[in-house]
Protein backbone atom coordinates (compact mmCIF):
# COMPACT_ATOMS: atom_id res chain seq x y z
CA UNK A 1 0.00 0.00 0.00
CA UNK A 2 1.62 2.98 -0.98
CA UNK A 3 2.22 5.52 1.78
CA UNK A 4 3.55 8.99 -0.39
CA UNK A 5 6.61 10.30 1.91
CA UNK A 6 6.17 14.30 1.05
CA UNK A 7 2.31 13.97 2.72
CA UNK A 8 0.65 14.73 5.61
CA UNK A 9 -2.05 12.12 7.03
CA UNK A 10 -4.65 11.91 9.80
CA UNK A 11 -5.67 8.96 11.47
CA UNK A 12 -9.13 9.67 10.00
CA UNK A 13 -7.16 8.55 7.02
CA UNK A 14 -7.52 11.80 4.83
CA UNK A 15 -4.33 12.75 3.47
CA UNK A 16 -3.11 16.48 3.04
CA UNK A 17 -0.34 18.56 1.06
CA UNK A 18 0.18 22.37 1.75
CA UNK A 19 1.78 24.73 -0.93
CA UNK A 20 1.49 29.04 -0.44
CA UNK A 21 -1.51 28.82 2.06
CA UNK A 22 -3.69 26.38 0.02
CA UNK A 23 -4.60 22.64 1.21
CA UNK A 24 -4.93 19.90 -1.36
CA UNK A 25 -6.59 16.77 0.75
CA UNK A 26 -8.21 13.35 -0.74
CA UNK A 27 -8.33 10.13 1.55
CA UNK A 28 -5.41 7.38 1.19
CA UNK A 29 -4.97 4.24 -0.37
CA UNK A 30 -5.52 2.37 2.74
CA UNK A 31 -8.57 4.17 3.08
CA UNK A 32 -9.91 3.58 -0.24
CA UNK A 33 -8.73 -0.02 -0.46
CA UNK A 34 -10.70 -1.04 2.63
CA UNK A 35 -13.71 1.02 1.83
CA UNK A 36 -13.70 -1.38 -1.72
CA UNK A 37 -14.71 0.44 -5.26
CA UNK A 38 -15.83 3.47 -4.76
CA UNK A 39 -19.16 4.64 -6.32
CA UNK A 40 -20.46 8.14 -4.68
CA UNK A 41 -18.47 11.20 -3.14
CA UNK A 42 -20.45 14.14 -1.51
CA UNK A 43 -18.35 17.07 -1.08
CA UNK A 44 -18.87 20.70 0.05
CA UNK A 45 -19.16 22.88 -2.95
CA UNK A 46 -16.70 26.26 -3.99
CA UNK A 47 -16.63 28.99 -1.59
CA UNK A 48 -18.05 27.00 1.52
CA UNK A 49 -16.07 26.84 4.78
CA UNK A 50 -14.71 23.33 6.38
CA UNK A 51 -13.93 23.12 9.72
CA UNK A 52 -10.75 20.74 11.08
CA UNK A 53 -12.07 18.08 13.20
CA UNK A 54 -15.86 18.10 11.31
CA UNK A 55 -17.61 16.05 8.85
CA UNK A 56 -17.33 17.46 4.93
CA UNK A 57 -18.69 15.40 3.68
CA UNK A 58 -18.92 11.59 2.36
CA UNK A 59 -17.54 8.70 0.57
CA UNK A 60 -20.19 5.62 -0.11
CA UNK A 61 -18.78 2.21 -1.97
CA UNK A 62 -20.89 -0.67 -2.65
CA UNK A 63 -21.04 -1.87 0.79
CA UNK A 64 -20.29 1.10 2.96
CA UNK A 65 -20.88 4.72 3.74
CA UNK A 66 -18.11 7.06 5.30
CA UNK A 67 -17.76 10.41 6.36
CA UNK A 68 -14.90 12.50 5.68
CA UNK A 69 -13.35 14.35 8.25
CA UNK A 70 -11.95 17.57 7.44
CA UNK A 71 -8.07 18.01 8.50
CA UNK A 72 -7.59 21.18 8.15
CA UNK A 73 -9.75 24.81 8.85
CA UNK A 74 -10.60 27.20 5.51
CA UNK A 75 -12.74 28.15 2.61
CA UNK A 76 -12.77 25.66 -0.31
CA UNK A 77 -11.09 27.03 -3.31
CA UNK A 78 -11.57 23.86 -5.95
CA UNK A 79 -13.39 21.07 -6.08
CA UNK A 80 -12.26 18.44 -8.19
CA UNK A 81 -15.23 17.76 -10.04
CA UNK A 82 -13.67 14.11 -11.94
CA UNK A 83 -14.45 12.54 -8.39
CA UNK A 84 -18.13 13.09 -9.03
CA UNK A 85 -18.16 11.51 -12.46
CA UNK A 86 -15.96 8.74 -12.34
CA UNK A 87 -15.32 8.28 -8.30
CA UNK A 88 -13.40 5.25 -9.43
CA UNK A 89 -10.31 7.42 -9.84
CA UNK A 90 -9.94 7.63 -5.78
CA UNK A 91 -9.51 3.95 -5.92
CA UNK A 92 -7.06 3.77 -9.11
CA UNK A 93 -5.18 7.15 -8.41
CA UNK A 94 -5.78 8.28 -4.67
CA UNK A 95 -3.25 10.59 -4.47
CA UNK A 96 -2.46 12.15 -7.91
CA UNK A 97 -5.75 12.45 -9.90
CA UNK A 98 -7.77 11.40 -6.99
CA UNK A 99 -7.80 14.42 -4.67
CA UNK A 100 -10.77 15.75 -3.08
CA UNK A 101 -10.67 19.57 -2.20
CA UNK A 102 -8.36 22.56 -2.32
CA UNK A 103 -8.55 24.27 0.70
CA UNK A 104 -7.50 27.92 1.49
CA UNK A 105 -6.27 27.48 5.06
CA UNK A 106 -7.71 30.00 7.61
CA UNK A 107 -5.38 28.85 10.43
CA UNK A 108 -2.37 26.94 11.36
CA UNK A 109 -2.69 22.78 9.96
CA UNK A 110 -3.00 21.03 13.14
CA UNK A 111 0.07 18.27 14.15
CA UNK A 112 -0.84 15.75 11.53
CA UNK A 113 1.03 12.29 11.28
CA UNK A 114 4.44 12.21 8.43
CA UNK A 115 4.48 9.07 6.21
CA UNK A 116 6.09 6.66 9.12
CA UNK A 117 3.49 7.53 11.51
CA UNK A 118 0.66 7.24 9.55
CA UNK A 119 2.37 3.44 7.95
CA UNK A 120 1.86 2.26 12.07
CA UNK A 121 -1.32 3.46 12.30
CA UNK A 122 -2.33 1.32 9.08
CA UNK A 123 -0.71 -1.60 11.26
CA UNK A 124 -2.46 -1.06 14.35
CA UNK A 125 -6.24 -0.52 12.18
CA UNK B 1 -10.42 -16.50 15.48
CA UNK B 2 -12.11 -17.00 12.34
CA UNK B 3 -11.93 -20.41 10.43
CA UNK B 4 -10.69 -20.61 7.35
CA UNK B 5 -11.95 -22.69 4.33
CA UNK B 6 -9.82 -25.39 2.66
CA UNK B 7 -9.26 -22.50 0.02
CA UNK B 8 -7.78 -20.06 2.33
CA UNK B 9 -4.55 -20.42 0.90
CA UNK B 10 -5.44 -20.09 -2.88
CA UNK B 11 -7.28 -16.92 -1.77
CA UNK B 12 -4.00 -15.64 -0.24
CA UNK B 13 -2.26 -16.20 -3.43
CA UNK B 14 -4.90 -14.27 -4.95
CA UNK B 15 -4.35 -11.28 -3.07
CA UNK B 16 -7.90 -11.74 -1.65
CA UNK B 17 -9.02 -9.22 1.10
CA UNK B 18 -10.65 -11.10 3.67
CA UNK B 19 -14.03 -10.37 6.13
CA UNK B 20 -15.11 -12.21 8.71
CA UNK B 21 -18.59 -13.25 7.96
CA UNK B 22 -20.68 -15.79 10.22
CA UNK B 23 -17.62 -16.70 11.76
CA UNK B 24 -15.25 -17.83 9.01
CA UNK B 25 -12.75 -15.87 6.97
CA UNK B 26 -13.98 -15.52 3.33
CA UNK B 27 -12.68 -13.58 0.43
CA UNK B 28 -14.61 -10.11 0.37
CA UNK B 29 -12.67 -9.54 -2.64
CA UNK B 30 -9.90 -10.14 -5.07
CA UNK B 31 -8.90 -6.84 -6.69
CA UNK B 32 -12.63 -4.79 -7.78
CA UNK B 33 -15.73 -6.11 -6.71
CA UNK B 34 -17.31 -4.31 -9.28
CA UNK B 35 -15.46 -5.87 -12.18
CA UNK B 36 -15.89 -9.14 -10.23
CA UNK B 37 -20.37 -8.48 -10.79
CA UNK B 38 -19.72 -7.26 -14.21
CA UNK B 39 -17.94 -10.62 -14.80
CA UNK B 40 -20.18 -13.02 -13.50
CA UNK B 41 -23.22 -11.04 -15.44
CA UNK B 42 -21.45 -10.96 -18.31
CA UNK B 43 -18.83 -14.10 -18.23
CA UNK B 44 -18.22 -15.78 -15.12
CA UNK B 45 -17.06 -15.93 -11.72
CA UNK B 46 -15.57 -18.37 -9.50
CA UNK B 47 -16.51 -18.01 -5.55
CA UNK B 48 -16.06 -20.53 -2.47
CA UNK B 49 -18.97 -21.03 -0.72
CA UNK B 50 -17.36 -23.88 1.64
CA UNK B 51 -18.52 -21.69 4.52
CA UNK B 52 -22.16 -23.32 3.91
CA UNK B 53 -23.37 -25.83 5.72
CA UNK B 54 -23.96 -29.50 4.16
CA UNK B 55 -26.16 -32.00 6.27
CA UNK B 56 -27.25 -34.97 4.56
CA UNK B 57 -30.70 -36.68 5.74
CA UNK B 58 -30.65 -40.65 5.10
CA UNK B 59 -32.77 -43.27 5.80
CA UNK B 60 -36.31 -45.05 4.88
CA UNK B 61 -38.00 -42.41 6.29
CA UNK B 62 -35.65 -39.30 4.82
CA UNK B 63 -38.76 -37.80 3.00
CA UNK B 64 -41.27 -37.85 6.07
CA UNK B 65 -38.86 -36.46 8.29
CA UNK B 66 -38.31 -33.15 6.13
CA UNK B 67 -41.65 -32.69 5.42
CA UNK B 68 -42.27 -32.62 9.23
CA UNK B 69 -39.10 -30.70 9.74
CA UNK B 70 -39.33 -28.10 6.78
CA UNK B 71 -41.99 -25.97 5.38
CA UNK B 72 -42.01 -27.31 2.42
CA UNK B 73 -43.30 -30.53 0.38
CA UNK B 74 -39.67 -32.53 0.52
CA UNK B 75 -41.46 -35.77 -0.76
CA UNK B 76 -42.94 -34.43 -4.11
CA UNK B 77 -39.32 -33.76 -4.74
CA UNK B 78 -38.04 -36.01 -7.56
CA UNK B 79 -34.21 -37.35 -7.04
CA UNK B 80 -32.04 -35.36 -9.10
CA UNK B 81 -34.10 -32.35 -8.44
CA UNK B 82 -33.58 -29.72 -5.86
CA UNK B 83 -35.65 -27.07 -4.28
CA UNK B 84 -35.77 -23.97 -2.12
CA UNK B 85 -37.42 -23.92 1.08
CA UNK B 86 -37.84 -22.79 4.66
CA UNK B 87 -36.97 -24.38 8.34
CA UNK B 88 -39.59 -22.64 10.74
CA UNK B 89 -39.85 -22.74 14.66
CA UNK B 90 -43.05 -23.30 16.41
CA UNK B 91 -44.06 -19.96 16.04
CA UNK B 92 -43.78 -19.86 12.45
CA UNK B 93 -40.09 -17.76 12.41
CA UNK B 94 -37.89 -18.64 10.03
CA UNK B 95 -34.61 -20.05 11.70
CA UNK B 96 -33.21 -20.57 7.56
CA UNK B 97 -33.90 -20.36 4.32
CA UNK B 98 -32.53 -23.76 2.23
CA UNK B 99 -31.68 -25.54 -1.01
CA UNK B 100 -32.65 -28.92 0.02
CA UNK B 101 -31.36 -31.59 -3.02
CA UNK B 102 -32.72 -35.03 -3.23
CA UNK B 103 -29.78 -37.48 -4.46
CA UNK B 104 -31.69 -40.69 -4.42
CA UNK B 105 -35.10 -41.70 -3.39
CA UNK B 106 -34.09 -41.67 0.48
CA UNK B 107 -30.86 -39.15 0.32
CA UNK B 108 -31.15 -35.80 0.72
CA UNK B 109 -28.70 -32.83 0.93
CA UNK B 110 -30.03 -29.62 3.03
CA UNK B 111 -28.05 -27.20 2.47
CA UNK B 112 -28.43 -23.91 5.39
CA UNK B 113 -26.30 -20.55 5.49
CA UNK B 114 -23.41 -20.62 7.60
CA UNK B 115 -24.72 -18.25 9.93
CA UNK B 116 -27.57 -20.75 10.97
CA UNK B 117 -25.52 -24.07 10.57
CA UNK B 118 -26.10 -24.73 14.06
CA UNK B 119 -29.45 -23.94 14.10
CA UNK B 120 -30.44 -26.34 11.70
CA UNK B 121 -28.45 -28.77 12.43
CA UNK B 122 -29.46 -29.02 16.03
CA UNK B 123 -33.18 -28.63 14.55
CA UNK B 124 -32.60 -31.58 12.15
CA UNK B 125 -31.12 -33.82 15.39
CA UNK B 126 -34.12 -32.96 17.38
CA UNK B 127 -36.75 -32.87 14.82
CA UNK B 128 -35.57 -36.71 13.53
CA UNK B 129 -36.27 -38.30 16.36
CA UNK B 130 -39.33 -41.07 16.00
CA UNK B 131 -38.26 -40.94 12.37
CA UNK B 132 -36.27 -44.12 10.50
CA UNK B 133 -33.72 -41.70 9.36
CA UNK B 134 -30.55 -40.12 10.38
CA UNK B 135 -28.96 -36.91 10.06
CA UNK B 136 -25.47 -36.37 9.53
CA UNK B 137 -23.95 -32.71 9.28
CA UNK B 138 -21.03 -32.76 7.00
CA UNK B 139 -20.34 -29.26 6.61
CA UNK B 140 -16.52 -29.91 8.07
CA UNK B 141 -15.41 -32.62 5.14
CA UNK B 142 -17.58 -30.60 2.13
CA UNK B 143 -16.31 -27.28 0.35
CA UNK B 144 -18.50 -25.89 -1.64
CA UNK B 145 -17.25 -24.09 -5.16
CA UNK B 146 -19.54 -21.95 -7.54
CA UNK B 147 -19.26 -21.27 -11.22
CA UNK B 148 -21.82 -18.12 -12.27
CA UNK B 149 -22.02 -16.43 -15.25
CA UNK B 150 -23.25 -16.86 -18.87
CA UNK B 151 -20.05 -18.70 -20.02
CA UNK B 152 -20.24 -21.17 -16.84
CA UNK B 153 -21.75 -24.51 -19.12
CA UNK B 154 -18.71 -23.99 -21.61
CA UNK B 155 -15.98 -23.71 -18.91
CA UNK B 156 -17.34 -26.61 -16.89
CA UNK B 157 -18.23 -28.35 -20.07
CA UNK B 158 -14.27 -28.52 -20.59
CA UNK B 159 -13.48 -30.50 -17.86
CA UNK B 160 -16.62 -33.01 -17.05
CA UNK B 161 -18.36 -35.70 -19.35
CA UNK B 162 -21.26 -35.15 -17.37
CA UNK B 163 -23.97 -34.36 -19.83
CA UNK B 164 -24.78 -30.51 -18.74
CA UNK B 165 -27.29 -30.23 -21.40
CA UNK B 166 -29.51 -32.40 -20.12
CA UNK B 167 -28.69 -31.05 -16.52
CA UNK B 168 -32.12 -28.64 -15.58
CA UNK B 169 -32.50 -25.76 -13.67
CA UNK B 170 -32.09 -26.93 -9.88
CA UNK B 171 -30.86 -30.38 -10.37
CA UNK B 172 -27.79 -32.19 -9.49
CA UNK B 173 -26.20 -34.95 -10.90
CA UNK B 174 -22.94 -37.03 -9.53
CA UNK B 175 -20.18 -35.43 -11.93
CA UNK B 176 -16.39 -36.26 -12.12
CA UNK B 177 -14.49 -33.32 -12.77
CA UNK B 178 -10.78 -34.45 -14.04
CA UNK B 179 -10.84 -37.69 -12.04
CA UNK B 180 -12.00 -35.45 -8.97
CA UNK B 181 -15.74 -36.99 -7.62
CA UNK B 182 -18.06 -33.90 -7.09
CA UNK B 183 -21.38 -33.32 -6.15
CA UNK B 184 -22.76 -31.21 -9.71
CA UNK B 185 -25.51 -28.78 -9.15
CA UNK B 186 -27.28 -26.36 -11.22
CA UNK B 187 -27.67 -24.25 -8.82
CA UNK B 188 -26.76 -20.53 -7.63
CA UNK B 189 -27.24 -17.24 -5.88
CA UNK B 190 -26.74 -14.23 -8.58
CA UNK B 191 -29.39 -14.43 -11.16
CA UNK B 192 -27.19 -16.03 -13.76
CA UNK B 193 -26.88 -19.69 -15.20
CA UNK B 194 -24.21 -21.58 -13.18
CA UNK B 195 -23.57 -24.57 -11.03
CA UNK B 196 -21.77 -25.08 -7.61
CA UNK B 197 -19.77 -28.31 -6.90
CA UNK B 198 -19.93 -29.99 -3.97
CA UNK B 199 -16.36 -31.22 -3.26
CA UNK B 200 -14.60 -33.39 -0.47
CA UNK B 201 -13.02 -30.11 1.62
CA UNK B 202 -9.45 -31.79 0.71
CA UNK B 203 -9.63 -31.60 -3.04
CA UNK B 204 -10.98 -28.22 -3.40
CA UNK B 205 -7.81 -26.63 -4.26
CA UNK B 206 -6.69 -28.87 -6.79
CA UNK B 207 -10.63 -28.85 -8.56
CA UNK B 208 -10.18 -24.54 -8.29
CA UNK B 209 -6.98 -25.04 -9.92
CA UNK B 210 -8.67 -26.86 -12.88
CA UNK B 211 -11.65 -24.66 -12.75
CA UNK B 212 -9.75 -21.27 -13.05
CA UNK B 213 -7.51 -23.51 -15.56
CA UNK B 214 -10.48 -23.82 -18.04
CA UNK B 215 -11.73 -20.27 -17.32
CA UNK B 216 -9.11 -18.91 -19.05
CA UNK B 217 -10.19 -17.50 -22.45
CA UNK B 218 -13.75 -17.40 -21.11
CA UNK B 219 -13.52 -14.45 -18.83
CA UNK B 220 -13.46 -16.23 -15.41
CA UNK B 221 -12.68 -14.90 -12.23
CA UNK B 222 -12.40 -15.39 -8.60
CA UNK B 223 -15.31 -13.43 -6.78
CA UNK B 224 -15.56 -12.79 -3.23
CA UNK B 225 -18.76 -11.78 -1.00
CA UNK B 226 -19.30 -8.42 -2.02
CA UNK B 227 -19.99 -8.74 -5.43
CA UNK B 228 -22.14 -12.40 -4.44
CA UNK B 229 -24.06 -9.73 -2.24
CA UNK B 230 -25.02 -7.22 -5.26
CA UNK B 231 -25.51 -9.88 -7.66
CA UNK B 232 -28.33 -11.29 -5.43
CA UNK B 233 -30.03 -8.00 -4.29
CA UNK B 234 -30.25 -7.08 -7.88
CA UNK B 235 -31.90 -10.40 -8.46
CA UNK B 236 -34.45 -10.02 -5.88
CA UNK B 237 -33.09 -13.09 -3.88
CA UNK B 238 -33.74 -12.70 0.38
CA UNK B 239 -30.40 -12.48 2.33
CA UNK B 240 -30.83 -14.51 6.01
CA UNK B 241 -30.62 -11.74 8.59
CA UNK B 242 -31.86 -8.98 6.41
CA UNK B 243 -35.15 -9.67 4.55
CA UNK B 244 -35.59 -13.11 6.55
CA UNK B 245 -35.40 -13.27 10.33
CA UNK B 246 -36.45 -15.42 13.01
CA UNK B 247 -39.33 -12.60 14.05
CA UNK B 248 -40.87 -12.75 10.46
CA UNK B 249 -42.83 -16.02 8.90
CA UNK B 250 -41.80 -16.69 4.64
CA UNK B 251 -45.13 -14.81 4.61
CA UNK B 252 -43.66 -11.30 5.52
CA UNK B 253 -41.00 -11.99 3.24
CA UNK B 254 -43.65 -12.49 0.45
CA UNK B 255 -42.38 -15.96 0.22
CA UNK B 256 -45.52 -17.50 1.09
CA UNK B 257 -45.81 -19.83 -1.39
CA UNK B 258 -43.02 -22.08 -0.47
CA UNK B 259 -45.26 -23.09 3.04
CA UNK B 260 -47.04 -26.13 1.76
CA UNK B 261 -49.99 -26.68 3.96
CA UNK B 262 -51.62 -29.29 1.55
CA UNK B 263 -48.86 -31.63 2.40
CA UNK B 264 -50.32 -34.36 4.38
CA UNK B 265 -49.16 -34.39 8.32
CA UNK B 266 -48.36 -31.81 11.02
CA UNK B 267 -44.79 -29.85 10.55
CA UNK B 268 -43.16 -27.96 12.62
CA UNK B 269 -44.67 -24.55 12.75
CA UNK B 270 -48.03 -25.51 10.87
CA UNK B 271 -50.60 -24.26 13.03
CA UNK B 272 -48.80 -20.88 13.49
CA UNK B 273 -48.31 -20.13 10.26
CA UNK B 274 -51.57 -21.09 9.13
CA UNK B 275 -53.42 -18.71 11.26
CA UNK B 276 -50.51 -16.13 10.04
CA UNK B 277 -51.46 -16.98 6.35
CA UNK B 278 -55.01 -16.09 7.04
CA UNK B 279 -54.09 -12.50 8.50
CA UNK B 280 -53.26 -9.92 6.38
CA UNK B 281 -49.29 -9.27 7.27
CA UNK B 282 -48.95 -5.39 8.40
CA UNK B 283 -45.92 -4.92 6.45
CA UNK B 284 -44.71 -6.88 2.73
CA UNK B 285 -41.62 -7.07 0.94
CA UNK B 286 -40.80 -5.15 -1.93
CA UNK B 287 -38.24 -3.41 -4.47
CA UNK B 288 -37.60 0.05 -4.35
CA UNK B 289 -35.66 2.03 -7.10
CA UNK B 290 -34.12 5.23 -6.70
CA UNK B 291 -32.62 8.33 -8.26
CA UNK B 292 -29.23 9.48 -8.27
CA UNK B 293 -26.46 7.81 -6.56
CA UNK B 294 -26.80 7.44 -3.19
CA UNK B 295 -28.14 4.08 -2.13
CA UNK B 296 -30.83 3.14 0.53
CA UNK B 297 -29.02 0.94 2.97
CA UNK B 298 -29.87 -1.42 5.77
CA UNK B 299 -31.79 0.02 8.39
CA UNK B 300 -32.94 2.89 6.59
CA UNK B 301 -36.73 5.06 7.02
CA UNK B 302 -38.96 4.87 5.02
CA UNK B 303 -41.67 7.86 4.87
CA UNK B 304 -44.83 8.87 2.97
CA UNK B 305 -45.93 12.30 3.99
CA UNK B 306 -43.31 12.46 6.41
CA UNK B 307 -44.75 9.26 8.16
CA UNK B 308 -42.22 6.24 9.02
CA UNK B 309 -44.12 3.29 6.59
CA UNK B 310 -41.32 1.11 6.49
CA UNK B 311 -37.60 0.10 6.56
CA UNK B 312 -34.62 -1.06 4.17
CA UNK B 313 -33.59 -4.42 4.27
CA UNK B 314 -31.01 -4.16 1.67
CA UNK B 315 -29.42 -2.05 -0.80
CA UNK B 316 -26.55 -0.81 -3.20
CA UNK B 317 -25.97 1.46 -5.74
CA UNK B 318 -26.79 -1.65 -8.52
CA UNK B 319 -23.82 -2.33 -10.80
CA UNK B 320 -25.42 -3.60 -13.46
CA UNK B 321 -28.60 -1.00 -13.77
CA UNK B 322 -26.67 2.22 -12.73
CA UNK B 323 -29.09 3.64 -10.21
CA UNK B 324 -29.47 2.64 -6.59
CA UNK B 325 -31.79 0.06 -5.41
CA UNK B 326 -33.48 -1.68 -2.89
CA UNK B 327 -35.44 -4.34 -0.73
CA UNK B 328 -37.77 -3.48 1.90
CA UNK B 329 -40.43 -4.17 4.07
CA UNK B 330 -43.40 -0.98 4.20
CA UNK B 331 -46.79 -1.23 5.11
CA UNK B 332 -49.33 -3.27 2.80
CA UNK B 333 -51.26 0.17 1.55
CA UNK B 334 -47.62 1.25 0.27
CA UNK B 335 -46.84 -1.98 -1.95
CA UNK B 336 -48.35 -1.17 -5.39
CA UNK B 337 -45.43 -0.65 -7.94
CA UNK B 338 -45.13 2.67 -9.12
CA UNK B 339 -45.97 4.08 -5.69
CA UNK B 340 -43.81 7.02 -4.65
CA UNK B 341 -41.98 6.85 -1.57
CA UNK B 342 -39.38 9.04 0.28
CA UNK B 343 -36.04 7.33 1.93
CA UNK B 344 -34.67 8.83 5.01
CA UNK B 345 -30.53 8.56 3.76
CA UNK B 346 -28.43 10.02 6.17
CA UNK B 347 -31.27 13.00 6.95
CA UNK B 348 -31.52 13.64 3.55
CA UNK B 349 -34.96 13.18 2.03
CA UNK B 350 -34.62 11.08 -1.48
CA UNK B 351 -37.45 9.82 -3.54
CA UNK B 352 -37.74 5.57 -4.49
CA UNK B 353 -40.15 3.92 -5.79
CA UNK B 354 -41.84 0.67 -5.48
CA UNK B 355 -40.77 -1.85 -8.10
CA UNK B 356 -41.23 -5.39 -9.11
CA UNK B 357 -39.00 -7.48 -8.11
CA UNK B 358 -36.70 -8.82 -9.19
CA UNK B 359 -34.63 -6.07 -10.42
CA UNK B 360 -32.56 -7.91 -12.54
CA UNK B 361 -33.15 -10.75 -15.15
CA UNK B 362 -30.97 -12.61 -17.50
CA UNK B 363 -32.41 -12.66 -20.65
Amino acid sequence: MSIPENLQYTKEHEWLSVEDGVATVGITAFAAESLGDIVFVQLPDAGSTITAGEVFGEVESTKSVSELYAPVSGEVVEVNGTTSDTPEVINSDPYTEGWLLKVRLSGDVPELLDAAAYAAHTQEN
Amino acid sequence: MSRETSLHGVHQGLGALFTDFAGWSMPVRYASELAEHKAVREAAGLFDLSHMAEIHVTGKQAADVLDFALVGNLTGVKPGRARYTMICDAEGGVLDDLVVYRLADEHYLVVANAGNAKVVADALAERVAGFDAVVDDRSETTALIAVQGPNAAAILGAVTDADLAALKYYASVPAVVKGHDVLLARTGYTGEDGFELFVDAGEAPAIWRILTEAGEGHGLVPAGLACRDTLRLEAGMPLYGNELTLEQSPFEAGLGRVVKFEKPGDFVGRSALEERAEQDVPRVRVGLRGTGRRAPRHGYKLLADGVEIGEVTSGALSPTLGYPIAMAYVDRAYTEPGTELSVDIRGRIEPVEVVALPFYSRA
